[in-house]
C-alpha cells in the first residue's frame, strides 16, 4: 500500500533510460507513441462527427472528415425520440451510478474498519467468508443472483439494479487493508478524548482518508455507470433500462438511425468524461491500489 | 436498538463533550456489539446476494427449472451431463480458448509496450497517460457501437472498408464473414483499445517500483542500455506486475459477454460461454436448471484455471 501511494502521485523518470538505438531509437520512439495516440483518439473522433452529421453525411460513400453544419438538432430529436427512452435511461442510470457507488462504499467502509480495527474472537472467520466470495467470478453469478432477485419480485426495479450489487468483498477487502495501514496513534488520540468507535471512524477516520474514499468511489462509478450484463438481465422492461441497455437496443432496433445513436454515445459518455478531467489523479490511484476491477 | 448505542451516538455527535477514562472501558460484550454494528450490514447482504445465490443454484442444478426458479422435478446430474455433451456450451468453450490466446499475450504486450513508451517521454508525459487511458470511461457497449457501425461497419462508409476502399480492396462484411473469420479483428481490437490503458497504468506503477539503484549497478557492471537492461532488470522486476496483469487478463476474458452481445450477438459462430448461458436462462424458455448447472461448471473452471495459474506462477511473491 506504501509503495503504491509513493508511485501513484508525480511520475519521476527512472535511471539510466538512454535510448538503446541512439537518435533513430528516439525518432521511431515518437512515431510509435503519435500512432498510439492517433487510434486511441480516433474513436472519439468518430463519435463527435457522427452524433453532429446527418445520416446522409455518415452513410455518404464518400468520407467527410467533419460536417459542413454541425446538427446540434439532433441532441433534441434523440430526446424526443418514442422508442428508446433515453432520459428515464439517463436518469435511471444516474440513481444506480450514485446510490449504487455511495451504498458499496458504505457498506465497504464499515466492514472494512470493523474487520480492520475491532477486536472480536471470530473476526478472522468473518473476514474468511469475505475474502472467499471473490474466488466466485463476478459475472458468472447473474444466473444465481436474477434467481434470487426474482424471487424477491425485483426484476425491472431500481432496487433490483442497485441493492445485489451494494455488498463488495473486494471493496471490502480493499477497505480493510487500508485501515489496517491508518495511523493508530491519530485513533487513539480521539479515543482518549472519549470517542467510540463510532465517532472515530467518522470524525478521524473517514475525514483523513477521503483520498481513499475518492479513488474507489471513482473506479467504482465508472463500474456502475457502464456495468451492462445485470442490468440487461433485470432491465425487462423499458422503464428500468440503464442508458447501457438503451444504447444496445438501439443497435438492435429494426432501422438504425446511426447519428442519434451516436449522440445517445456522446451524452452517456459525459458524465465520465468529466469524472476524468477532474479526479483522474483519483482514478489512477484507484487503479493502482485495487488493481483489479474490470 | 439498545439504549448504549443511542448514548455513545450522541455522545460521539457531540465534540466538545469529553468522558472519564474510566468510562471507555468497555466489556468483551461491548466490542462484539460495536463489531456486528459496522461488519453486521455487509455481511447480512453478503448471505443474501452471495451466498445464497450460489446455493440456490447449486440446488437448482440438479432439478428441472423452466420459467421458475422453484426446484421441482429432481433430475440428479442429468443437468450437468446435458452441458457438458451439448455441442453448443462445448463450442462457446472453444471460442473462448480462440479469444484467449488471442487476447492475452496481446493485452499483455501492448500494454507494456505503452508504458514503456509513456515511462520513458520526458516532455507531456501526462498527456500520453491520459489519452490511453481515457478509453477506460467507455462501455462495452460504447465502443461496440462505434466498431459496429462506425469503424468495422461492412458497407462503403465504414472506417475500415473506406480505408481499404483507397487501395482499391473491395468492401469486407467484418463481422458475418467466417470464412477467413474476420469477425475476430473487430472484437479483438474493441477490447484492446477498452483495456490497453488499464494495464498500462498497472506496468508503470510496477516500473516505478523499480529501485533506480539497480539500472544504475547495471550500468556500472557494463550491461547494454536496451534490450540487456529490459531483459535482466526490467523484467524480472516486473515479475509481479505482469503475473497480476494475466491473470486478471484471462479472468476478465473468461467473462466477456458485452462485444460478443452487442457486435455480433448470439450466434453460433463466434458465442462465448456468458452469452450462451444468457441465451439459455433468459431467452424465451427460461431455463434455469440448465443454466445453473452451465454457470457452476463455468465458475468451477475459472476457479481451476486461476489456481493453476497462481501455482505456475506463484502467487505469493506477487503479493508484494
Amino acid at each position: 500500500m506504501a509503495t503504491a501511494e509513493r508511485t501513484s502521485g508525480t511520475l519521476e523518470p527512472i535511471g539510466y533510460t538512454r535510448s538503446p538505438l541512439g537518435r533513430v531509437g528516439v525518432g521511431l520512439r515518437w512515431i510509435a507513441l503519435f500512432i498510439a495516440v492517433v487510434l486511441f483518439l480516433l474513436p472519439f473522433y468518430l463519435i463527435l462527427r457522427n452524433a453532429l452529421s446527418t445520416e446522409a453525411d455518415i452513410t455518404a460513400p464518400d468520407w467527410t472528415l467533419f460536417p459542413k453544419d454541425l446538427q446540434w438538432g439532433n441532441i433534441s430529436e434523440l430526446f424526443s425520440n418514442t422508442e428508446v427512452p433515453i432520459a428515464r435511461a439517463m436518469y435511471n442510470s444516474a440513481v444506480v451510478g450514485i446510490l449504487g457507488t455511495g451504498g458499496q462504499i458504505l457498506l465497504a467502509s464499515m466492514a472494512g474498519y470493523g474487520l480492520a480495527r475491532i477486536p472480536y474472537r471470530h473476526a478472522d472467520k468473518v473476514f474468511y467468508a469475505v475474502v472467499a466470495t471473490l474466488m466466485i467470478p463476478g459475472a458468472v453469478t447473474f444466473i444465481p443472483s436474477f434467481i434470487v432477485v426474482s424471487s424477491l419480485g425485483w426484476v425491472s426495479t431500481l432496487r433490483g439494479l442497485i441493492i445485489p450489487t451494494l455488498f463488495s468483498g473486494f471493496a471490502a477487502f480493499l477497505f480493510r487493508q487500508y485501515f489496517l495501514n491508518f495511523p493508530k496513534e491519530l485513533e487513539e488520540a480521539a479515543r482518549v478524548d472519549g470517542a467510540g468507535y463510532f465517532g472515530v471512524f467518522w470524525r478521524i477516520v473517514v475525514p483523513n482518508s477521503l483520498p481513499f474514499f475518492a479513488a474507489i468511489a471513482a473506479i467504482t462509478f465508472i463500474g456502475n455507470w457502464n456495468s451492462f450484463l445485470w442490468p440487461l438481465v433485470i432491465g425487462q422492461d423499458s422503464s428500468s433500462w440503464t442508458i447501457q441497455v438503451a444504447m444496445s437496443t438501439f443497435i438492435t432496433a429494426q432501422t438504425v438511425n446511426i447519428h442519434e445513436l451516436f449522440m445517445a454515445v456522446a451524452v452517456s459518455i459525459l458524465p465520465l468524461v468529466l469524472i476524468f478531467a477532474f479526479l483522474q489523479r483519483y482514478l489512477i490511484q484507484g487503479v493502482t491500489q485495487s488493481g483489479i476491477k474490470d | 436498538m439498545s439504549n448504549s448505542t443511542d448514548v455513545r451516538r450522541t455522545d460521539s455527535a457531540a465534540p466538545g463533550v469529553r468522558r472519564g477514562r474510566g468510562r471507555r472501558q468497555k466489556g468483551i460484550a461491548g466490542t462484539t456489539m460495536w463489531f456486528w454494528l459496522f461488519v453486521g450490514p455487509f455481511v447480512i447482504g453478503l448471505l443474501i446476494f452471495s451466498y445464497l445465490p450460489i446455493i440456490w443454484s447449486l440446488v437448482l442444478s440438479f432439478f428441472e427449472a423452466y420459467n421458475t426458479v422453484t426446484p421441482s422435478k429432481f433430475v440428479g446430474l442429468q443437468n450437468y451431463v446435458d452441458m457438458l455433451t451439448d455441442r453448443n456450451f462445448l463450442s462457446s468453450l472453444g471460442t473462448f480458448t480462440i479469444f484467449a490466446i488471442f487476447i492475452v499475450p496481446l493485452t499483455f504486450v501492448l500494454s507494456l509496450a505503452l508504458a514503456l513508451l509513456v515511462n520513458q517521454v520526458k516532455i507531456a508525459k501526462a498527456f500520453f497517460r491520459s489519452v490511453f487511458f481515457l478509453p477506460t470511461a467507455c462501455s462495452y457497449v460504447v465502443a461496440s457501437l462505434i466498431w459496429k457501425l462506425s469503424i468495422f461497419n461492412g458497407v462503403r462508409f465504414g472506417l475500415a472498408n473506406t480505408v481499404l476502399g483507397w487501395f482499391g480492396i473491395e468492401n469486407v462484411a467484418w463481422l458475418s464473414t467466417v470464412d477467413p473469420p474476420w469477425y475476430w479483428i473487430p472484437i479483438i481490437t474493441v477490447r484492446l483499445w477498452l483495456q490497453l490503458g488499464f494495464y498500462m497504468i498497472l506496468f508503470i506503477a510496477g516500473l516505478q517500483r523499480i529501485s533506480p539503484t539497480l539500472y544504475e549497478a547495471a550500468y556500472v557492471d557494463g550491461a547494454k542500455p536496451g534490450w540487456q537492461i529490459f531483459r535482466y532488470i526490467t523484467l524480472p522486476q516486473l515479475r509481479a506486475t505482469s503475473v497480476s496483469v494475466l491473470i486478471l487478463n484471462l479472468i476478465a476474458a473468461y467473462q466477456a459477454f458485452d462485444e460478443f452481445y452487442n457486435l455480433i450477438g448470439n450466434v453460433n459462430y463466434a458465442r462465448p460461454p456468458l452469452v450462451y448461458l444468457y441465451g439459455i436462462s433468459l431467452g424465451s424458455i427460461q431455463d434455469l436448471g440448465h443454466g445453473s448447472a452451465g454457470a457452476l461448471i463455468l465458475a468451477v473452471i475459472i476457479m481451476i484455471v486461476t489456481l493453476l495459474q497462481n501455482r505456475i506462477f506463484g502467487f505469493g511473491k506477487a503479493g508484494d
